[in-house]
């Protein structure tokens, strides 16, 4: 089983390596889009640095979610999924491989990212790196909660727009406390609580979202 | 002890019969004619308790001390925000009903409930914007409450949404009940999240461990106002599970399709 799960991890990262320009235009996307908010803000350093770590986790949550609806499409039309269902293995965990693959595709360069984006709204730089933690911990949430939207949406017409509108919703208290872990370590307080509740949210979407992405991958299917 | 185990299986026998006759009403057959003779009383009940609702809130209860007649929208506003809640986890309890039993009458009920609950989601919120206006000065705050009864609007749109945009209705169906599940556990998570993000609203009136601090008629006549949006939320949620048990093709149309133009 664990060799499985490594293939299955393997297998996808390589895939998504191999067509590096959807891995390179959702982050292009996270980059231009917290870009554009000074823009629209205005230059003043005080205020774009208060709105700083809400910004960069809006743009982080929206980035993850363009990638999300490639999540189960191309095994889709090849048929590889008809293949992962029929598998004796659990199909919770043959989701979960799948939903780490995506996780380190599309969230781990966005955190790797947002250290030298903190830069453009003068975050100093330990303040920074704590959003970036925030984001370690936050970002696998969305994959997981991103992955039950993603079975339930399966190739249905409009399907990505009704995936973001399904699982917004549902990103809420993982963007209040992502961010509010960032804010808090700017305005030097102890942001622990906040990471503390973030890593609650992760133990429980990753003890639930396998389950629900698999009951959702076979209602699809059916 | 003969006729104790004679007793013993007479109450078993009595006991799978109830249980047998209840389960009967998972027959589609069999619910719909009850539930069409069933829908107007719960009609007529809703209209009694509206009017007595409305008029024990606008002619007998007193004006409030502090807050002058503005208050007296709590009479729509707290039992839309109750039901809207409420709904949501009748909702999550026919999805679990329908997931594990497949039986495709709970998840109907579960969608025939969902338009219902957004409505009253958008009375609360709609109502609470002309209340906070008056008195706290502003149409909208960003306050736990409020933004949690948004995002519960959210959920029920995105669960109409996504049954809209599926087309086979078994599919539709069985997505819809997984979604609703999902979403019952999500939303105490966010409640609380929202709530430690921010709080402004005044402290809930009426809870049920402590004594309600207002007058009794107040109470009463909020009390009735809830009873009859139930009354209501049954009425509609039973007419519009008949008529998606035909657009389903569960049940042949009957009535209506004689004059109808697609009888054939």
């Amino acid at each position: 089983m664990p060799a499985l799960f490594a293939a299955i991890v393997l297998h996808d990262v390589s895939l998504a390596w191999r067509r590096r320009g959807s891995i390179l235009s959702s982050l292009l996307f996270f980059v231009i889009a917290s870009s554009l908010f000074p823009l629209a803000i205005g230059p003043d350093p005080q205020q774009l640095r208060a709105l700083a770590p809400g910004i960069l986790w809006v743009a982080a949550l929206l980035a993850s979610m363009l990638s999300l609806a490639r999540l189960f499409a191309q095994e889709h039309a090849d048929g590889s999924l008809d293949q992962l269902l029929l598998s004796p293995h659990p199909l919770a965990l043959l989701v979960l491989a799948k939903i780490c693959a995506h996780w380190v595709t599309s969230g781990l360069p966005l955190l790797l990212l947002t250290p030298l984006l903190a830069q453009q709204y003068g975050l100093p730089v330990s303040s920074a790196l704590l959003l970036s933690a925030s984001l370690l911990i936050g970002t696998p949430v969305l994959s997981l909660i991103g992955g039950v939207g993603a079975a339930l949406t399966l190739g249905l017409r409009g399907g990505a727009v009704l995936l973001c509108v399904l699982v917004l919703p549902l990103c809420v208290p993982v963007l209040i406390f992502g961010a509010g872990a960032g804010a808090a370590a700017d305005a030097g307080l102890d942001a622990m609580p906040q990471l503390s509740l973030l890593g609650a949210c992760l133990a429980l979407s990753l003890f639930l979202c396998p389950i629900a992405t698999a009951a959702g991958l076979r209602i699809s299917m059916e | 002890m003969n006729d104790l185990a004679d007793a013993l299986q007479s109450d078993r026998a009595t006991a799978t019969g109830t249980a047998r006759r209840w389960l009967a009403f998972a027959s589609a057959r069999r619910f719909d004619p009850l539930a069409g003779r069933l829908a107007p009383w719960f009609f007529a009940a809703a209209l009694l308790l509206l009017a007595a609702g409305l008029y024990v809130g606008f002619r007998v209860a007193p004006t409030d001390a502090q807050q002058g007649e503005v208050y007296r929208i709590i009479f729509i506003h707290v039992p839309a925000a109750w039901m809207s809640m409420f709904i949501y986890l009748v909702m999550a309890g026919y999805s679990a009903l329908a997931l594990v039993f497949h039986t495709r009458l709970s998840s109907m009920m579960a969608s025939a409930l969902a338009p219902t609950g957004a409505l009253f989601t958008v009375i609360a919120l709609a109502s609470g914007a002309l209340w906070g206006q008056p008195t706290w000065g502003t149409w909208w705050v960003w306050d736990a409450r409020l933004t949690s009864e948004l995002i519960l609007l959210f959920l029920y749109l995105g669960y109409m949404a996504l049954e809209a945009a599926i087309d086979e209705p078994r599919r539709a169906e069985r997505a819809c009940a997984l979604l609703a599940l999902v979403g019952s556990l999500n939303v105490p998570v966010i409640y609380f999240s929202v709530q430690w993000w921010n709080t402004l609203h005044q402290g809930a009136s009426v809870s049920f461990t402590t004594a309600p601090s207002m007058a009794a008629t107040m109470l009463a006549g909020m009390l009735l106002m809830t009873l009859a949006s139930w009354m209501y939320t049954i009425a509609v949620a039973l007419v519009r599970v008949r008529c998606i048990l035909r657009e389903r093709g569960v049940l042949a149309p009957t009535d209506g399709s004689r004059s109808g133009s697609w009888a054939g």
